[in-house]
């Protein structure tokens, strides 16, 4: 190292800090003139401009996330709702339709707040395009809430008018409402049923369909671990709401949907391979997972082993809502930083183009010689 | 099939894709960054012309640059870049290396290329230049731009039709149908389209510029529990419309429609920014870059101009000098919809084994 007169003036040496604004490998090497010069060794192997993100985050606030468990808890319950008609548990077949009704009308609410211009979000319905699946999503979620609703205003309504018609004629208004009802229950349900799995499923799609790296790679299992997740908060919202004698069938499926989101996760972490899964495992959508994964054992094991008891039930029905609000917000949280931070977008980017090159695909690259 | 086969990836005319009639030649840019100076004319020309509104006055302590990135309120921006010799070196090392893979720039019939190939031939030429002397210090300018992808992610993902293919083969958002729902600025490859934030009417309330979240060197980080831009200032003189809609370069559509040039390309004044046919412009991109290598700078390259990478082909096209990293540009982007069905089938069985799943729940006797 050479000394001069004006060393003197130097400002002291930034101390080193990994990942900080100008940092990156861009600000690190581009820039590298008046860096600390006690750096020899750049700390990251990647090129960026300044350390920004390349691929912009989704704008979306928690509305968004939180519409990921309302619409997974809709879907579930309305399935709950459907076998509880078909099986004869009235008190199931009611909690899974105001469950389907509630979580879709929230959820519905929290979509159209989150948009840019809430005045226009009837706009959605302006088109149907198979290459949105936030499109498709729309017309799912108008399509399952018509019906789930459908299903709710018969459950709620035809006591009701049921009790009224017996005392009035049998050709009456009021009877006829109460023979539509009757005829409307069933394919309302049906319906509602229908339409539930598209709700779970789509939304893993919606986050997948992205530049966003780690929702875009994980497309092949993030589907599995969002209709397992949202199973499983349905489970938990009917324990929560429906007496022991009822509960059999929540208990069950709450068993089969956390075995099911386990290894769905843990596959999707495997494949995503050690950069892209990394926003998974750390900061605050690692602990948002493994709360979540804490959450599904406990609640689950809370629900097979304790179900029969009312509060415990309860409790470990509270216990699977938590763990599939944490994964959903997990999931989100991890999207948004792999977006943020350019490595997940250059990293991988650059692997994939080199294992090509090697192989000798050498014509598909953005970046030519001539 | 042939068709539906390239909807989704891989070359295609997307004008006569979008079911236009008239058939207007495609129309694209070729920003040639070795002759660029940096003088931030195209910025200033494209708000002027387009009434994009003020977008924040930092200083990013970013070289010259103090824009930041591509974004709602800024949609040319001039990147700079400061290297030393060791970095122009490894700049000319991987475009040797380029070169010396030998990219056919026409596919021979549909057999994949071998890198022993073609490569050979090529390797030999550059063997016979002789390279110019490495400077010590050299400053990259390049004036980014909306990519106008062949398959634009944005585009395709877009519920309400708001985006649109026009029939110059460009990419443009209709400010009166858009509803914000953000979903184009997480499909882009490129990070180029953003929802605009802000108050309408006067410039008081924060304004986006294109920086937010892991923010300027020096500003430390800005995300704080939001992934939305935080700017700082307020001030400002402007008015701000479209508050809430994605908002990017339209490539002038209004002025393509009179037979302009774009305000960019018609204010560079290096001519570094060039607007034409797209075939025009790929052709002087590939005789330029031809130039470049014989002059003695293997640094150079060409982005976007293959029609078989990930968004089959840009209709803005670039000359870089290094890595596109460097720039801030992806190395190897893919939209994110060729994947779709894919996608859909994958979502098809998770909701059939949810179905199943809950089937399986109600097995067994009634209690």
């Amino acid at each position: 190292m050479t000394t001069n007169p004006f060393d003197a003036d130097r400002p002291p040496e930034r101390t080193r800090r990994r990942g900080n604004g100008g940092g990156g490998g861009g600000g690190g090497r581009n820039g590298g003139k008046r860096r600390d010069e006690s750096i020899m060794v750049p700390d990251v192997s990647f090129d960026s401009y300044y350390g920004r993100h390349i691929v912009k985050p989704a704008p979306w606030e928690k509305e968004v996330a939180a519409y990921l468990f309302l619409g997974g808890i809709a879907a579930g319950s309305a399935l709950l709702g459907a076998g509880g008609a078909a099986r004869g548990y009235p008190a199931l077949q009611r909690a899974g339709r105001i469950g389907a009704v509630a979580g879709a009308a929230l959820g519905g609410a929290a979509l159209a707040k989150d948009l840019g211009k809430p005045s226009r979000a009837l706009n959605m319905m302006r088109t149907v395009k198979l290459t949105s699946p936030m499109s498709v999503g729309s017309w799912i979620l108008t399509a399952f809430g018509s019906f789930a609703g459908a299903a709710l205003v018969s459950e709620v309504a035809r006591p009701v008018i049921e009790r009224r018609s017996r005392g009035a004629r049998s050709g009456g208004a009021v009877a006829l409402v109460a023979k539509a009802l009757k005829l409307a229950d069933g394919p309302a349900t049906v319906g509602s049923a229908f339409f539930a799995p598209p709700l779970a499923a789509y939304t893993a799609v919606l986050l997948a369909d992205t530049a966003t790296p780690t929702w875009h790679e994980s497309y092949r299992e993030l589907p599995f671990v969002f209709v397992s997740s949202a199973n499983l908060a349905a489970s938990g919202l009917a324990l929560v709401t429906v007496p022991t004698r009822e509960n059999g069938p929540a208990r069950k499926l709450a068993a089969v949907s956390a075995l099911a989101e386990l290894v769905a996760f843990e596959r999707m972490q495997d494949k995503l391979g050690p950069t892209l899964s990394e926003p998974l495992r750390t900061g605050k959508a690692g602990r948002l997972l493994k709360a979540s994964r804490a959450l599904t054992v406990g609640g689950a094991l809370g629900a097979v082993a304790l179900g029969g008891n009312r509060v415990t039930a309860a409790l470990s029905g509270a216990a699977l809502m938590a763990a599939s609000v944490c994964t959903r917000f997990g999931v989100f949280e991890a999207g948004m930083v792999s977006a943020i931070d350019p490595k997940y977008t250059v990293e991988p980017q650059r692997e994939r183009l080199e294992k090509r090159r090697a192989a000798g695909v050498v014509d598909d690259s953005i970046t030519t010689a001539r | 099939m042939g068709f539906w086969r390239n909807q989704l990836s891989g070359p295609t005319d997307p004008a006569a894709d979008a079911a236009w009639e008239t058939s207007e030649p495609r129309k694209g840019f070729f920003t040639d960054t070795s002759i660029c100076i940096g003088c931030k004319a195209c910025e200033v020309a494209c708000k002027e012309w387009n009434g994009v509104p003020e977008d924040g006055l930092d200083l990013l302590s970013q070289s010259y640059d103090n824009t930041g990135a591509l974004g709602a309120s800024t949609w040319r921006h001039v990147a700079f870049v400061e290297q030393t010799s060791d970095r122009i070196e490894q700049a000319r090392e991987s475009g040797r290396k380029l070169v010396s893979l030998g990219m056919p720039s026409v596919r021979s019939g549909d057999e994949p290329a071998l890198a022993g190939g073609g490569g050979t031939a090529t390797a030999t030429l550059t063997d016979t230049l002789t390279d110019n002397p490495v400077p010590d210090v050299r400053w990259l300018m390049a004036s980014d731009v909306c990519k106008h992808c062949t398959h634009a992610a944005c585009l395709d993902v877009c519920p309400t039709g708001a985006l649109f293919r026009t029939e110059f083969g460009t990419v443009v958002v209709q400010d009166d149908v858009c509803n914000g729902c953000g979903y184009c600025v997480a499909a882009c490859p490129f990070g180029v389209i953003e929802r605009r934030s802000g108050n309408e009417g006067h410039e008081k309330g924060p304004q986006s510029h294109g920086i937010s979240i892991k923010g300027a060197g020096g500003a430390g980080d800005t995300a704080k529990g939001s992934h939305q831009n935080q700017p700082a200032h307020a001030s400002s003189n402007g008015e701000v419309k479209n508050v809430g809609i994605a908002q990017k370069c339209t490539l002038c559509y209004d002025r393509l429609g009179a037979g302009q040039t774009p305000a960019c390309a018609q204010a560079c004044p290096t001519t570094s920014i060039k607007f034409g046919d797209l075939d025009e412009m790929r052709a002087t991109a590939r005789a330029r870059v031809a130039q470049l290598h014989e002059l003695g700078y293997p640094e150079a390259r060409l982005y976007g101009v293959d029609e078989h990478d990930g968004v089959g082909g840009t209709g803005s096209t670039f000359l870089l000098l290094d890595e596109p990293e460097v720039y801030g540009l992806p190395p190897d982007p893919r939209v994110t919809t060729a994947d779709l069905p894919d996608m859909f089938r994958k979502a098809g069985y998770a909701g059939l084994t949810m179905l199943a799943m809950a089937a399986a729940a109600f097995v067994g006797r009634r209690k």
